[in-house]
């Protein structure tokens, strides 16, 4: 069993990878596409910005590894948006795994702090990557994007308006919270991305 | 829904705890990996360590000590003091800091917030502010731990920092911290409702009523408190079920 986490110019790897060994994974953290296609877990995390890390992954065909793997996939926060068709952040085209398009929150009555920073709940829970967690478990974000509600929704989070917390597609799943920092839920839910 | 934060700060000294009352009568409280870790399972939301040490000798330690952290938590943490610049930053980052917090470097010299913003991302760069009110009735910025005061307002130095892309803003207000009297809600409110970055309310904390007074009168996005926690006056779990009797939405 050989799970990879993609390395690229986006912070948190360690954290996650640090969260893998909690759970008593061990991973490897690589940009080498051939280590990346025989994996059998892959996981592409990120905290950053948009098109930069987009223009990084294309200069290195980490695009076209990424889309054309066959073995699950899990992105988180950045990663996740960058499985999306589009990016608002800088008007960036991205992998286009997940049909959903990603947008900048807009302040509205209540909801004024950009970022959303803290814990917010998950609610809408499909698959099996949910397995053991409850309807409105607490699920740590930070971020600024969003990606809009669609076919491969999995879960979804309220702030200000509804928006996808979770996406699935294929072997694809994606996270916008950090389930490295969401406590024992956050754990449970790499638990079942690893036993997939 | 989005809850309210509670953050338990861990003073460190050459890589341990260190509890004191108003800086006074420091004593060594033990190993902070194993604090942070009951904090962490009470069901505390993020945690901050401050090194009050932070001399170019003992960075190495900080570093080894956060690294120790990010291994055994799994909950979000911050770590500030004394930091100066963006490759003290990474260190901290690559060892595996959530976000780090700036101060008197980053008043000093407040290209900082920017460059860190544009390294690393404003989601990891808070900015820490020490107020005072003065007999004028003025908030003033001060700094090097509160030793010295400028002339500029801390509404000012705040709106400033946001623009320059700090993230988030932890508000210490000298006139409450080590008061027990609970937050200064004026100057929290008047932060929290003009800026667009969360605020972390910071000093006199003294019991349950003054967290739900930052939450509700002031609306602070988060409340940190050290001693408090550290004497066992408050646990965060009963901190929290009161807060969930007063409706303020908080992560049980």
């Amino acid at each position: 069993m050989k799970t990879v986490i993609i390395q690229y110019n986006a912070g948190n790897i360690q954290s996650v990878l640090y969260a893998l060994e909690r759970i008593g994974c061990t991973a490897d953290v690589t940009d080498n596409p051939e280590q990346i296609i025989q994996a059998d877990k892959v996981i592409f995390p990120g905290v950053g910005e948009a098109s930069t890390a987009m223009s990084y992954l294309k200069n290195r065909n980490l695009d076209q590894v990424i889309v054309n793997l066959k073995q699950p996939v899990l992105g988180i926060c950045l990663g996740m948006q960058l499985m999306c068709r589009h990016s608002e952040e800088n008007n960036t085209e991205c992998l286009g795994i997940f049909n959903e398009k990603v947008s900048k929150f807009t302040p509205v009555e209540g909801v004024n702090k950009i970022p959303q920073v803290g814990w917010n709940t998950i609610e809408n829970l499909k698959t099996p990557i949910f397995n053991g967690i409850k309807e409105s478990a607490f699920c740590y974000y930070v971020h600024s994007y969003y990606a809009s509600i669609g076919n491969d929704t999995i879960a979804t989070t309220q702030y200000g308006i509804r928006y996808s917390a979770a996406l699935h597609r294929n072997n694809f799943y994606g996270v916008q919270f950090h389930p490295e920092k969401s406590a024992e839920t956050g754990e449970q839910i790499l638990k079942n991305f690893i036993a997939l | 829904m989005l809850t309210k934060r509670i953050i338990p700060c861990l003073d460190i000294k050459d890589g341990r705890t260190v509890k004191g009352i108003n800086f006074e009568q420091i004593r060594d409280a033990g190993d902070p990996v194993e604090l942070a870790t009951i904090y962490a399972k009470e069901g505390a939301d993020e945690l901050v360590f401050l090194d009050i040490t932070a001399t170019n000798e003992k960075r190495k330690t900080l570093s080894e000590l956060v690294n120790k952290i990010a291994h055994h938590i799994n909950i979000p943490f911050t770590v500030g003091g004394g930091i100066n610049s963006v490759e003290d930053v990474q260190v901290l980052l690559k060892n595996g800091a959530d976000k780090i917090s700036v101060n008197t470097a980053a008043f000093k010299k407040p290209d900082l917030i920017n460059e860190l913003a544009l390294a690393f991302g404003s989601q990891c760069v808070v900015l820490a502010i020490d107020t005072k009110q003065e007999v004028d009735g003025n908030w003033y910025v001060y700094l090097n731990g509160g030793k010295v005061k400028t002339n500029t307002l801390c509404f000012d130095w705040a709106r400033e920092a946001v623009d320059r892309g700090a993230g988030e803003i932890l508000l210490t207000s000298m006139n409450n911290d080590g008061t027990k009297k609970g937050f200064a809600l004026d100057i929290t409110k008047q932060l929290s409702v003009s800026l667009p970055v969360p605020i972390i309310a910071s000093g006199g904390a003294g019991n349950k009523e003054d967290f739900a007074a930052v939450f509700q009168e002031a609306q602070a996005d988060a409340a940190l408190a050290a001693s408090i926690f550290h004497f066992k006056e408050l646990s965060v779990p009963e901190l929290k079920k009161y807060l969930s009797e007063q409706q303020i939405p908080v992560r049980l």
